[in-house]
């Protein structure tokens, strides 16, 4: 796996060879690029930075240039197996709306975000400052996240809309699932990866 | 003839070009039912065709344009080919890489076959006599001009506007003479108002007393009138409010209103400008064609409305282009292709160009507009051997 960031590279070995994914918020495609060249897996990336733009059309990946928050209604019921986010529901005017419609248009959803449960966090808070910490390393003014959530507040949410959790991963920065993590997601997991799935889909 | 030359101007310019003609001895079917026994295009190239046949691009034109894309026909002219800052050595459409072929549409009025020229049957003009085309006419004409330059397969197909309207007919009607398809500022169909405004201009030519049913040639005279309103009308959806804010505003030749009709306004100077120059060199009866083409084409039509399955039967893989100041063929229009190809599960890419102009903007060097066809072709290239 070269170059393909660690995220991505977990996301990979939860999506079957062959499928047809969406990825919002896709960058430079390279984790469409990826799971072209390595698991036949065809599909869009959504983005809207023109430059990430230009450079997935460089790199051969299909791109659609669209906002996330109005892009899906574009795509038919179902019409993927698999919708990926990663690392961008926090930065959405309504993360809520936005994975209804990710598992909507996705058999399953794939949504990726930075724990804001974590120890660090909590610390920062505690003294009284917004947090900086290596997950999040934009200061309050100038951080595209709007919508930040722990890993608690991401359980309820999906309890509350019956989301089934199809498989979660709760990692450190260095993606690893340490002992920490599992005796205690919430205060020790920096990044958090859910598979998803409508209560109506089977 | 028809290669390019450097004439030293540019670095960049394909240079001094020659135009060729090019004579298709066979029958050609029409949509209407009528069928013309040979035609004649005229034709530019730009570049040189590779050992395997593998490098050709086909630039399709839009309502006004014709096979002079890129570089100067003389030492005199004034302007290049109406896109010439995209096709050259080393531009996006980079003619060192690629064999470009640009014609004059069937109908056309700049040498190829239509109402403007001889009728073998008559000895005169066409005139009304020649019959009204479609896309798919088009495309089947193009398709012959291919037969007869020898390629059997385009790298790519690009067309903006009415030529993006070609390009998709192309990609649905001989899928398997195109590897890639590149449709910019269009649109899957006419909506009644783009028709709407067609039908102005139509009525505009039609109604000047100098029109004679179209065969004013006869009359020894030209309905310039009609001709000069049609293009002040399309111009006006050519441009974006916003661009003629920032070019004309309010602003009168002298301080004052003068209370008559002569020219006050700085923008109606401009209409009338492009009015006056357009008459000199175009068509009535070409305009009229092309307005009907335009309000003609609609590729989904056969397809129980479904574009998702006339793209289904496509597979070339597609690059679509829209402007954000473009109300003519608006990004919702692109998408509406765009979303048809998704369903249709072909490869797409879709781009939005920040633009300030409007439907024009399609022919503008806007950085990031070239840098995504730059990139996109770079891979056509590549794929092409070239």
């Amino acid at each position: 796996m070269i170059n393909l960031r660690p995220d991505l590279a977990l996301i990979c070995d939860w999506i079957r060879p062959g499928s047809r994914i969406l990825d919002l918020g896709c960058g430079d495609g390279s984790l469409l690029a990826y799971l072209a060249a390595n698991h036949q897996v065809t599909g869009y990336g959504l983005e809207i930075d023109p430059d990430k733009v230009a450079r997935c059309v460089e790199a051969g990946v299909n791109v659609i240039q669209a906002d996330v928050d109005e892009g899906l209604r574009d795509f038919d019921s179902g019409s993927f197996d698999y919708v990926v986010m990663t690392q961008a529901l926090q930065a959405l005017q309504r993360p809520d709306e936005a994975i209804a419609e990710i598992l909507r248009v996705g058999r399953v959803g794939i949504v990726t975000f930075p724990n804001f449960g974590h120890w660090r966090v909590r610390l920062a808070l505690a003294t009284g400052r917004m947090p900086v910490t290596p997950t999040l390393p934009d200061q309050w003014y100038d951080s595209p996240n709007i919508h930040l959530c722990t890993v608690d507040d991401f359980e309820s949410l999906c309890s509350e809309r019956h989301w089934r959790v199809l498989a979660r991963r709760l990692l450190d920065r260095s993606h690893r699932e340490g002992l920490r993590n599992r005796m205690g997601p919430n205060l020790f997991s920096e990044v958090a990866l859910y598979m998803l799935q409508a209560p109506e889909a089977h | 003839m028809g290669e390019a030359e450097n004439g030293g101007r540019d670095t960049d310019s394909v240079g001094l070009v020659t135009p060729r003609r090019i004579r298709i001895e066979r029958p050609l079917t029409l949509d209407c039912g009528r069928s013309l026994p040979q035609h004649e295009l005229i034709v530019e190239t730009y570049g040189t065709l590779n050992a395997a046949r593998s490098n050709a691009v086909l630039v399709c034109h839009a309502l006004s344009g014709d096979h002079h894309a890129a570089g100067y026909n003389s030492e005199h002219d004034r302007k290049p080919g109406w896109w010439d800052s995209c096709i050259g050595p080393g531009k996006p459409i980079d003619t060192r890489r690629f064999y470009v072929v640009s014609l004059n549409n069937l109908g056309g009025c700049k040498g190829s076959t239509g109402p403007n020229t001889v009728n073998p049957a008559t000895g005169k003009p066409y005139g009304p006599d020649f019959p009204l085309l479609t896309v798919r006419d088009w495309v089947r004409s193009q398709a012959m001009l291919a037969d007869a330059l020898g390629i059997d397969c385009w790298a790519a197909v690009i067309g903006g506007s009415l030529g993006g309207m070609q390009v998709m007919q192309w990609a649905i009607d001989l899928p398997e003479r195109l590897r890639h398809a590149l449709i910019i500022a269009s649109a899957p169909k006419l909506s009644a108002q783009n028709i709407a405004f067609n039908e102005i201009a139509r009525q505009a030519i039609l109604s000047d007393p100098n029109f004679h049913g179209g065969r004013f040639y006869d009359h020894d005279v030209l309905p310039k009138h009609g001709l000069k309103l049609a293009r002040m009308l399309g111009h006006i959806t050519y441009l974006s409010d916003e661009a003629m804010r920032a070019k004309f505003g309010r602003m009168q030749r002298v301080n004052q209103f003068s209370f008559n009709f002569d020219v006050e306004f700085e923008v109606e100077s401009y209409l009338r400008y492009q009015g006056q120059s357009f008459v000199d060199r175009f068509d009535a009866n070409t305009y009229l064609l092309m307005t009907k083409a335009l309000d003609y084409f609609d590729p989904a039509r056969e397809f129980g409305d479904k574009l998702s399955d006339a793209f289904a039967r496509a597979s070339a893989r597609f690059l679509v282009v829209a402007f954000t100041s473009d109300w003519r063929f608006s990004p919702q229009r692109s998408r509406e292709i765009v979303q048809a190809l998704i369903r249709a599960g072909r490869d797409v890419s879709y781009a939005l160009i920040e633009s300030n102009l409007g439907h024009d903007d399609f022919l503008m060097p806007i950085p990031q507009y070239h840098k995504v066809l730059r990139n996109y072709l770079d891979r056509v290239a590549r794929e092409a051997g070239a």
